[in-house]
């Protein structure tokens, strides 16, 4: 099943939605402005009537898996569940009808949340200030490691490096990158864990940071952190910890504890806003008293029950986003916070490991643990056992779990493990739903025996099969190049049609 | 399950976290039940001050605008608020195609070839075109021309920093310059002429970034009619309340030549082996998790709900519907702008300059009238002064479809009061 778009739903016929007229005499653009001022023609939006846009956008909706409606095992990414309290929570007139340049007095409130959320998040995570600014992970990376670029800059220090393991998210070298640093790969050693000693070999003057999530990518926890943390402060580096994985361990350990100076947090995954099919996200950033003068501005003061934007901050590192940040995310965090309590959060994390354990131990056997465990909040199988013996790869057991009404683990993610697969269950799916999943994972690995080339042909039951992506990128090709005017990045009506 | 897992208590799973780190607890209160969560946080919602849409002047980068109720009626949906990235393309054909939807919009409106799939907000947008035409010319400056919005351009200087991009406000371009940066209509609300800044760039090979409002594009000329090479700009006027500044939405157009630079998510259209059509994401070769540090930028998550509703809305009004709305705006501001400027004492800041729907005035004791105002629940005009030193006593006001002629008189009576 497919849905046409809503360009070539739209009908010439359609009228226009009823809208305020001016009530009022004054002039219209056409009477002020210079021609060459306006516009020609009419942009190509749409026409279409309310009912047919909301049929378009329902049946659009029902093409989507989403947490609503499957089980979510998507390593690194921690799709729990998003209570429906945060959403009411975000949508009261008092704050998603505040304007962002009112008077402080007026938004005594809103500023209230963010620095309660602010205190919370140092709590959770152990550090002493937070800036809520960042709207996305991504985001939160480059702004801690612009911070430490300052602090380091302020100390007289050129330090040029920025060392990465070779297991991290792709976005710790491109924000390293972005911010002006080299990047140095890290090497894991063989149980997963990265190397001290390779660690050892890539420190020098020139680091000006460690970038690293812990548990890693393999969801094993770094056991020699007290170690690394030392090591690379001897050389005057900083440690920076990728938030990626907090579900691990709220309640249990802190970041700030094992020696973390700058720490980011994913509010869409933590702490339950929802991921909203790619965003918006926030990545609030966490540090320790020494970058706290090169936080981004304007932080949130609070003096005698007063609430205060504070805007002159001369080391600041400036502003990485317009006005507070992703405001509406931090409200709907805010209320998952209060509502799960320091126990809440605790019994949480303690949960997310139970399960992650428990999947893993049901699927040993059936795909290969290629490191021992136990693990944290998640773990990575690999499908190379299949690959070898049957042909079927990481990708064919990705696609088979989409017939059988699971979206897929992450796959081939970390780079380190071969048809590598992914998976974190949360704490939020039950012992039902795992043993459920369990179980469609060990049919298809018997299919791989039997039937492999079914397998290469999954899925069969989504609205589209497997997608020809070599085909598109090579349409794109011939678009950019201009041997075709089929953009395929975008509608476009054919030449003959009116506009 | 810790019998199935083996192991006799949950701190056996705990074992490779050193004994020193483990904690007792948090120092964090005790978790409440929903209703408590809720009366809490109703609490601090109730400790601000909501100034009624049409009693809302002020803009400065964020407007009240009529929102259709068919924006949250979708964007509430949780199949598509609770998705992830689509990632796995089969399972995720409403949201690329919603992206797909969205990207076709943006690029209509701005006229120009190609649109991605959104960024954080228009700010970031200006920061993520000026690196494209810093990696296009290979030239580290970028101009920014008249008065673009202040908190763009300090958002600007901070990824530049980065990138070792120098930020330089005024004069004109030259061999050393990789873009020219202007606002249309720029931060107080005036016209600049896009046409001559666009050739201005162009004669010394640096590119035309425009910052454009997208409502306005029903009405201005689009970026890609004058020639301009990129078109950023901030979409919460397209369904998205205010919301104390976010989330928002950041958009991206370009021309075909720099498709490859763009930065983030792009969709486009693929078939099935049956040959039926299905959207995927495209050209990831740029993106961080393909090409790491090399990337054309760190962007992973977008802001894709808020592309939707930013698609839903602009699907709602169509062409036409989208032409009322900013013509309203416009008369009923050229109508204030006229009542305000008799008052005594104040006049436009700018009178001979065009504007579309806000507009700077100068005004005796301005921070008195705005607190004034803020009294009888009317949020008035933002005063730039905070940002530019040279325009003392500067308001600007701004008028919405939302703002009603009797709200209008309202306003002037309590200016008169």
């Amino acid at each position: 099943m497919t849905e046409p778009l809503s360009f070539e739903l739209s009908r010439p016929a359609v009228d226009p939605p009823r809208l305020p007229d001016a009530n009022v005499a004054g002039p219209s653009p056409a009477d002020v402005l210079p021609r060459g001022a306006l516009r020609a023609k009419p942009p190509g939006l749409p026409r279409l009537s309310e009912p047919e846009i909301m049929r378009h956008y329902s049946r659009m909706a029902s093409l989507n898996y989403s947490i609503s409606e499957n089980f979510y095992p998507l390593g690194s990414c921690t799709m729990k569940y998003n209570p429906v309290v945060n959403e009411a929570a975000a949508a009261l007139p008092g704050f998603a009808e505040l304007h962002p340049y009112q008077d402080e007095e007026t938004v005594q409130g809103a500023l209230e949340l963010m620095w309660r959320l602010e205190q919370a998040l140092c709590a959770i995570v152990g550090v002493d200030r937070v800036t809520l600014q960042p709207a996305a992970g991504a985001h939160g990376e480059w702004t801690a490691l612009r911070m430490i670029r300052a602090y380091q800059h302020s100390r007289g220090e050129a330090r040029t490096e920025v060392l990465v393991p070779d297991s991290a998210h792709g976005t710790n070298p491109a924000s390293a990158a972005l911010s002006g640093f080299q990047v140095v790969e890290v090497k894991s050693g063989g149980d997963g864990r990265i190397s001290l000693a390779d660690l050892e070999s890539k420190l020098s003057p020139r680091t000006s940071a460690l970038m690293l999530t812990n548990p890693n990518t393999l969801g094993l926890f770094e056991r020699e952190i007290l170690d690394i943390a030392e090591l690379v402060h001897s050389t005057g580096a900083m440690l920076y910890y990728d938030g990626a994985n907090l579900n691990a361990f709220m309640g249990i350990c802190r970041p700030g504890d094992m020696g973390f100076d700058a720490v980011h947090m994913n509010l869409h995954k933590t702490f339950t806003t929802p991921h909203g099919g790619g965003g918006p996200g926030a990545g609030p950033v966490g540090v320790k008293s020494e970058l706290v003068p090169f936080l981004p501005a304007p932080t949130v003061e609070r003096t005698n029950g007063r609430l205060t934007l504070d805007h002159k901050r001369p080391q600041s590192i400036g502003r990485v986003r317009s006005f507070y940040g992703n405001f509406g995310m931090l409200v709907r965090a805010y209320s998952y916070i209060l509502a799960m309590g320091g126990d809440g959060l605790s019994q949480a994390s303690r949960d997310a490991v139970l399960s992650a354990n428990y999947l893993r131990k049901l699927l040993d056997g059936h795909l290969e643990m290629p490191h021992d465990g136990p693990c944290m909040h998640e773990f990575v199988a690999s499908a190379h056992n299949l690959t070898v013996q049957d042909g079927v790869r990481a990708l064919d057991v990705a696609k088979a779990l989409l017939d059988r009404e699971f979206y897929a683990p992450t796959v081939y993610f970390p780079l380190v493990v071969p048809e590598a697969i992914m998976v974190e269950p949360t704490e939020t799916e039950s012992k039902a739903t795992l043993d459920a999943f369990a179980q469609a994972v060990r049919e298809i690995v018997a299919q791989a025996k039997t039937d492999p080339q079914g397998l290469h042909q999954e899925p069969k039951r989504t609205p589209v099969g497997r997608l020809d992506e070599v085909a598109a990128a090579r349409q794109i090709n011939a678009y950019l190049q201009g041997q075709s005017e089929d953009p395929v990045l975008r509608w476009k009506a054919a030449a003959e049609s009116p506009s | 399950m810790l019998e199935t897992i083996g192991v006799s208590s949950m701190n056996d799973l705990l074992v490779d976290i050193p004994q020193t780190l483990r904690l007792e607890s948090l120092q964090l209160p005790a978790g409440l039940s929903e209703f408590e969560t809720m009366a809490q946080v109703a609490a601090l919602a109730n400790r601000n001050q909501v100034f009624a849409d049409r009693l809302t002047f002020r803009g400065g980068g964020v407007y009240r605008r009529f929102i259709p109720a068919a924006v949250a009626a979708v964007t509430s949906k949780p199949e598509f608020y609770t998705a992830y990235t689509p990632y796995q393309a089969e399972a995720s054909q409403g949201t690329l195609q919603a992206i797909f939807e969205f990207q076709t919009l943006i690029a209509e409106l701005a006229g120009l070839d190609v649109a991605n799939a959104s960024l954080y907000d228009g700010a970031t947008a200006v920061a993520e075109a000026a690196m494209m035409a810093y990696v296009h010319t290979g030239r580290n400056e970028v101009l920014v021309s008249g008065y673009v919005h202040p908190e763009y351009v300090q958002v600007l200087r901070a990824f530049g920093e980065g990138r070792g991009i120098k930020v330089r406000k005024g004069g004109e371009p030259n061999k050393k310059t990789a873009a020219v940066i202007f606002q249309q209509p720029d931060f107080l609300g005036l016209l600049v002429d896009p046409r001559a800044l666009t050739a201005a760039a162009h004669e010394v090979g640096a590119l035309a970034i425009a910052a454009v409002d997208p409502i306005s594009l029903a009405i201005l000329a689009p970026p890609g009619e004058y020639d301009a090479d990129i078109a950023v700009g901030e979409g919460q006027q397209l369904g998205l309340p205010p919301s104390f500044g976010g989330p928002h939405v950041g958009f991206i157009a370009c021309k075909r030549e720099l498709v490859r630079k763009l930065p983030g998510r792009l969709v486009g259209t693929a078939h099935d082996a049956a040959g039926r059509r299905g959207f995927v994401l495209a050209l990831a070769a740029r993106e961080q998790h393909i090409r790491r540090e090399k990337a054309t930028s760190n962007i992973c998550t977008n802001h894709s709900l808020c592309a939707l509703a930013a698609a839903v809305y602009l699907t709602y009004m169509g062409p036409y519907g989208l032409r009322q709305v900013a013509e309203v705006s416009f008369t009923r501001a050229h109508v204030l702008a006229e009542r305000l400027a008799a008052l005594s004492g104040w006049e436009l800041a700018f009178p001979e300059r065009q504007f579309l729907n806000e507009f700077p005035i100068r005004v005796p004791k301005g921070s008195a009238v705005v607190r004034k105002l803020a009294r009888k629940g009317i949020l008035g005009g933002l005063d730039v002064n905070r940002w530019f030193r040279e325009l003392k006593g500067v308001l600007t006001f701004t008028c919405t479809e939302v703002n009603d002629p009797r709200a209008i008189d309202e306003l002037l009576q309590a200016l008169a009061s």
